[in-house]
């Protein structure tokens, strides 16, 4: 509980009230919003007691827009401007989408994102999905009765930054405040680890509408840390209703259907698919605008034979992130069931076998994961104590060291997973070093100056050995909290040092997209900094050894050769501070060129003397 | 029963009302408020009010009024420190539920 101060006498601070804020699981297939009430997660219906919202958005020729079930129901009539799984489109050139000719939109190839004809007009996915989003926020606001601080959106753990962004960008159209974008399998993990309170290690299978996650977390004390995540970003449940649809024409001799017969057998297909989890077979009915009559029966076999390979295509994933994990099959105290085609007998059949167990089904696979990000939202909302855990998966910016010349060396690219550990070995630059100074930077540019420094601590109490030869680990060490923890080792003599510092905390939302815009923008910038600084600092190296070797052994050398060498040293110098790595380069190894016999002569001189005028015949007996 | 102050809470009680000058004691109450529906008053007490119930626990007069007594009747009061943060703690036997931020409660 909070602390509280003695105050003056009537002037007791008000305790803050509950602040409104709502998870949001916007599907491929359907979305759900969920608030915390009373402590409890809970799923907020519409007034006629609807949990989900089919994600369809329907555009009228007057400008009306319809989301959900009346969306839905003109699909098969209006194919054209009824968008349906548009979450497959966010942030999505029209390259990288599959197969278009399957699907009835009139695709328009924009800059970056597609977008789609309708009668209203040219729409991007953003504005679809703000639709959907819209739906969903005022739904929140007449629940709960009054304005929302924010909202806690989910994404597949696969999602690209240009897919958050879009997804981000959507929420801000329908008026929302984004906490957080969370990923799904996390949330799942997140409903299910508070309510059943189960430490150990778990997976997450999700299949949802269009995407399959499979993540592997270890729960403990409220604390989730990914272990391993993996999955495919193009199946899910619509490929399921897809096989019937390909079946149903191949049983009935059809090919090349309109865009409202394809969009009305797709729909009779999901209904038989959705029948064959509780029946062993169902029927389907339809007839095509030709007049056709499509009349089958599909048993619950038939089915499980045709999706098989869909069954199968999970499996891969799942072994991929159990070995990246390093852990077998027997290590999985319990595996989560995420999306409604998890409720298909063959899905759950598929999983319990992999695992050797039989998954978890206890909370309602389609709501969990809404359900899971209301109690994070709740949290980030800052209606629960300090103390309690703040879920950090991922860190947002890669964490660098300072190398020599002002660059940063990425120790933990961004988006690792906490907590973390890496480690890399450095070594000295110079002859007889004896500290060295460790830098800490977060961002993704080349150059230190154009990141944001951390932390600094000094090492120190080398031994004094030649430059390049002393190890020095640093480790750097994430943890659950986001806590970065750096520390630096000599590895001969132990000596160590360590700071600690808080990374995440530190960059705003609007710095860290800043930040990962700046550095794409100026990738090639950075690549021509980057080798300026080398040759930079190659340079100056060069230069440090060739004058003290001048200083030590200039009797080897006559007055044309000292002249010759002078002369590049003057010339790479000259270029060193200029901005031109190429003519750096040139100097640089003209410089080399002219050195080559005096370093001959020096290597011959210092093993004559190591040999101490002893003849060659004493060393041999 | 009574209310009561553990020795760290009444030495630091004690300092503070020294620090401030005067006081006859500490006001110790709830109100009806925050997301819990109930909240801790303390104050500093100047005068004693003609309804309230005075206790002594380690040389500090603790003031209650009567409609607060019912939901904080056998508290202790702490003092603690949690990370950088320190000050007062209750010890209600009474809570049966409270706010994720512990500045408001329920009976």
């Amino acid at each position: 509980m909070a602390l509280l101060q003695i105050s003056e006498p009537g002037l007791s601070t008000a305790p803050h009230q509950h602040r409104l804020a709502v998870g949001i699981d916007l599907g491929t297939t359907n979305s759900l919003v969920a608030t915390v009430r009373n402590g409890i997660s809970i799923v907020l219906n519409d007034e006629n007691g609807r949990a989900m919202l089919p994600s369809v958005t329907r555009y009228a020729a007057d400008g009306g827009v319809s989301v959900g079930e009346a969306a839905q129901a003109a699909q098969s009539e209006d194919p054209v401007n009824t968008i349906v799984s548009v979450k497959r489109f966010m942030g999505r050139g029209l390259q990288d989408i599959g197969d278009i000719s399957r699907l009835p939109y009139r695709f328009v190839d924009a800059d970056g994102m597609l977008q789609l004809r309708t009668v209203a007009g040219v729409k991007s996915p953003v504005e679809v999905s703000a639709e959907i989003l819209k739906v969903m926020r005022a739904r929140a606001e007449a629940a709960l009765g009054g304005e929302l601080v924010g909202a806690v959106i989910t994404v597949p753990a696969y999602f690209d930054d240009a897919q958050r962004q879009a997804t981000k960008d959507a929420a801000k159209l329908a008026g929302l405040s984004v906490l957080r974008l969370l990923n799904e399998p996390t949330a799942a993990a997140i409903a299910y680890g508070l309510d059943n309170a189960a430490e150990g290690v778990y997976a997450v299978y999700d299949l949802g509408g269009g995407t399959f996650d499979i993540s592997i977390l270890r729960l403990s004390r409220g604390v989730f840390e990914v272990l391993a995540a993996n999955g495919d970003s193009a199946l899910g449940g619509d490929d399921f209703d897809q096989r019937i649809h390909c079946w149903l024409l191949e049983k009935n001799d059809l090919s090349a259907l309109s865009p409202q017969d394809t969009r009305l057998l797709l729909t009779h297909a999901r209904a038989a698919k959705e029948q064959l989890t509780d029946h062993t077979e169902t029927r389907i009915t339809a007839v095509l605008s030709s007049g056709e009559l499509i009349d089958n029966e599909l048993t619950r076999e038939e089915f499980q034979e045709i999706t098989r390979n869909l069954v199968q295509r999970t499996l891969q994933p799942m072994r991929r992130a159990l070995r990246d994990a390093g852990l077998e099959v027997d290590e999985i105290k319990g595996v989560v069931m995420v999306g409604g085609a998890t409720r298909m007998p063959q899905v759950q059949h598929a999983v319990g076998e992999f695992f050797g167990q039989m998954p978890l089904t206890n909370l309602d696979p389609d709501k969990v994961v809404a359900l899971g990000a209301a109690i994070q939202a709740n949290l980030l909302a800052g209606n629960r104590g300090s103390d309690d855990w703040l879920l950090l998966d991922v860190i947002p910016l890669s964490l660098g060291i300072e190398t020599m010349g002002g660059l940063s060396e990425k120790i933990i690219p961004r988006n690792s997973t906490i907590p973390t550990a890496r480690a890399q070995e450095f070594t000295t630059f110079k002859d007889g070093q004896t500290a060295m100074s460790v830098h800490v930077v977060q961002g993704e540019r080349e150059l230190v100056s154009d990141c944001r420094s951390l932390a600094k601590f000094e090492l120190r109490g080398i031994p004094a050995m030649v430059a390049g030869s002393a190890r020095i680990r640093v480790t750097y060490q994430v943890d659950a909290d986001g806590l970065l923890n750096v520390s630096a080792r000599e590895m001969s003599n132990g000596i160590e040092a360590a700071i600690t510092v808080k990374p995440s905390y530190g960059l705003s939302d609007a710095e860290i997209t800043r930040m990962l815009q700046d550095s794409t923008q100026h990738a090639q910038d950075d690549m021509l900094a980057r080798a300026l600084r080398e040759q930079q600092t190659e340079a100056q190296q060069l230069l440090e050894a060739v004058q003290q070797a001048l200083v030590q052994d200039s009797d080897l050398l006559n007055e044309t050769e000292k002249t010759r060498i002078l002369a590049a040293m003057d010339a790479l110098s000259g270029v060193l501070q200029k901005t031109d790595h190429h003519a750096i380069k040139r100097a640089l190894e003209a410089l080399n060129f002219a050195t080559t016999e005096f370093a001959q002569r020096r290597m011959d001189q210092s093993v004559q003397r190591a040999l101490g005028g002893r003849k060659l015949s004493d060393l041999e007996s | 029963m009574a209310i009561t102050l553990t020795e760290n809470a009444a030495k630091h009680v004690l300092n503070f009302i020294a620090k401030r000058g005067k006081g006859a004691g500490l006001r110790i109450g709830v109100r009806t408020s925050g997301c819990s529906g109930m909240a801790y008053k303390l104050e500093f007490a100047d005068e004693v009010g003609g309804d309230d119930l005075q206790f002594d626990s380690n040389g500090v007069k603790v003031l209650v009024d009567p409609q607060s007594l019912p939901y904080i009747d056998g508290m202790e009061l702490d003092y603690a420190r949690e990370g950088l943060n320190e000050g007062f703690k209750f010890n209600n036997p009474n809570v049966k539920d409270s706010c994720g931020c512990g500045e408001s409660f329920k009976v």
